[in-house]
Parts: C-alpha cells; structure tokens; sequence
C-alpha cells in the first residue's frame, strides 16, 4: 500500500499495518469532527509518525499513484477540512 | 481519508478522457511539469528572501540591544540608576521583538527545507515521466497507449497537487511573515524600540549620558590644568600626539548608517 503524506512524500507501508493506521486515521477524524485543534494535533502527529515508522520511502523518480494521501504535518483542522472538500488540490 | 486519494485520480482521468489522441496529452502536461519545476523554485527563492529579511532585521535589533546594554552600563557607573533602568526596559521590548523573528526564521527556514525537497523530488518526477513519456510515443499506438498514459499521469498528478499545495502554503506563510516583517521595520523606523543615536545623534538616554561624560571631562580637564603639571604642556610635542588626537570612529554606529 503507497502512502502519500502531503509536502513530505510517498511511502510503501505493508498491508498488515492497515489496521492500526485505520485507529490512527479514525482517532484524527473524529478530532476533526469535533473540532478539537489540540486533539487533532496529537492525532494527526500519531498517524504520521505511525506512517513514517513503518513505511519505506519509494524512489523519488516513481510515478506510482498513492492509495492513501494524508495531510501536511502542520495542516490545521480547517485546511483539512478543505482538502476533504475536494476543492483547489490540483491546480489549473 | 480515502476520500482524498480519489481528488487526484478523478481529475487526472477526466484530464485524459477529454483528449482525442492521448498521446497529446503527454507534452501538455509535460509542459505543466516543467512550470510547477519554475514555480516551486521560485518558492523557494522567495521564502529564501523573506527569510534573509528576518536576519537583517534580527541584526539591527541584535546592535540595538547590545547599545542599550552599554547605555546601562554607563549610566550606571554614573550613578544614573534612572536611566539604566530606562535603557534595560528598551532592551527588553528589542529581546521580546528577538524572539519572535527566531520563531518566525525557524518557520521560514523550515519551509524552504521542504520545498528545496518538493522541488527535487517533482524534478525526479518529471524527468521519469519525460521518460516515458519518449517511450510511449514512439512505442505505442493511440489506443494501446492509453493505460501507459493513465500509469504515467496518476503519479505525476497526484505529485502536482501536492507540490502546488506545498508551494500555496508557503506563499501564503511568507506573505503573513512580510507583513509583519514590515510592521517591525516600522516600528524600528518609528524609534519605539530604539536607541536612535545613530540616526538623529542621540537618544535621551545618550544624550543625557553624553552631556555628563563632557560635564566630567571638562572637570577632570580644569583640574589637570590647575596642577599645571609639566607633562600636560610637553604633552603636544610627545610622538605619539597626532595618532592619539585622530578621531575614533564608533565601528558599530558606522554600520548602523550604512
């Protein structure tokens, strides 16, 4: 599974770790959800640390597409919300 | 979360259905590479520039700072406990003003660590992509190129995006450190923070500590000629004399003028 975290790079994170980055991801979501900024950055550092520990970096010339795009380290709740809304990722 | 992994693959799959011959589409968009390559450059020399304005501005404060401890401790020799506690009080406004453009630097300079890295890794990218981009077009007819294509364009879309967000971010991180970089030239401008000494030959505080040293010279130089010693009247033919009558110029207030 390719992993993209946002301004940081893809990784190739192994299928068996799916399941505790699902309890990191759900942890984020519902910090998101209830609007806790506080939460939502220890959540969010958890997912990513998860991500980084347990992923590979893929090669820099790779033009695999990711399965999974995570969120810069320091996006706020709100610049997530926006990236969930779909809107002004890609430019042009 | 998953949701934001299909944004890129709609948009890069309704870029290509929209094209007759998909082939064209490989230099299009190569041609987008090669400006997001020059934009994320740009980026990074433009944080780079914010990020020098910050160390100039953190160097004037820093000479600043250093002044009004001399001025302390002037006064202070001199007895004016009012006027080092004026000139310690400046000095931690400056201190204060210090910190805050340290934490605006450390951002800066993190910043323009990830774009120098988005840029490499973009320029990676798009060099693979040309690549294949070479390959597919000589390989391969219209229709067998399709899937070659949509392999191609999803990564290096998905590569777009996330570079063009990192650049937007930055933009916008930068933008918000100018304005307040111009606010602290302004309030330097402005004279709040500041021995002004440089500018308008003195401050209250030297000002005041000059006017005492002259005070205290002028006394110190009517008693040695009330001693009528000797060696005062020989003192001008002495070798050393012109040396020691030029005048020393103030290395750091010369700086501060430039």
């Amino acid at each position: 599974m390719i992993v993209r975290i946002l301004g940081e790079g893809q990784l190739e994170v192994a299928d068996d770790q799916l399941e505790t980055l699902n309890e990191l991801d759900r942890a984020v979501e519902s910090t998101i959800e209830s609007g806790d900024e506080a939460g939502f950055r220890a959540a969010l550092t958890a997912l990513l640390d998860g991500v980084r520990r347990t992923g590979t970096p893929l090669a820099e010339d790779s033009l695999e597409d990711s399965d999974l795009i995570l969120p810069p380290f320091d996006a706020t709740i709100d610049e997530v919300r926006h990236l969930l809304d779909g809107e002004g990722l890609i430019p042009g | 979360m998953k949701r934001m992994s299909t944004i890129f693959r709609a948009k890069a799959n309704k870029a290509l259905d929209n094209a007759e011959d998909p082939r064209e589409t490989l230099d299009y968009s190569y041609q987008r590479q090669l400006e997001m390559l020059t934009k994320v450059r740009r980026g990074v020399a433009d944080v780079a520039t914010s990020r020098k304005r910050i160390e100039l501005q953190r160097n004037q404060l820093q000479t600043q700072s250093d002044k009004l401890t001399e001025q302390a401790q002037k006064a202070l020799s001199m007895g004016r406990e009012d006027l080092a506690r004026e000139a310690l009080t400046r000095k931690s406004a400056v201190t204060s003003q210090i910190g805050d453009l340290n934490a605006q630097h450390d951002q800066l300079q993190g910043e323009e660590e990830k774009l120098t890295l988005a840029s490499q890794r973009l320029q990676a990218k798009v060099e693979s992509f040309r690549t294949r981009k070479e390959t597919i077009k000589a390989t391969y007819t219209a229709a067998e190129a399709q899937t070659r294509i949509g392999e191609a364009f999803s990564g290096i879309s998905e590569e777009m995006g996330d570079v063009g967000l990192a650049v937007q971010r930055a933009e916008d991180k930068t933008l918000q450190m100018q304005a307040r970089a111009g606010a602290v030239d302004e309030l330097i401008a402005s004279g709040a923070l500041d021995d002004a000494s440089s500018i308008n030959r003195g401050d209250d505080i030297s000002r005041e500590l000059e006017a005492m040293s002259s005070q205290s010279d002028v006394e110190a130089e009517l008693a040695a000629l009330k001693g009528s010693s000797p060696d005062a009247i020989e003192a001008p033919e002495a070798p050393a004399a012109p040396a020691a009558e030029t005048p020393i110029e103030d290395p750091v207030e010369k700086g501060q003028q430039g």
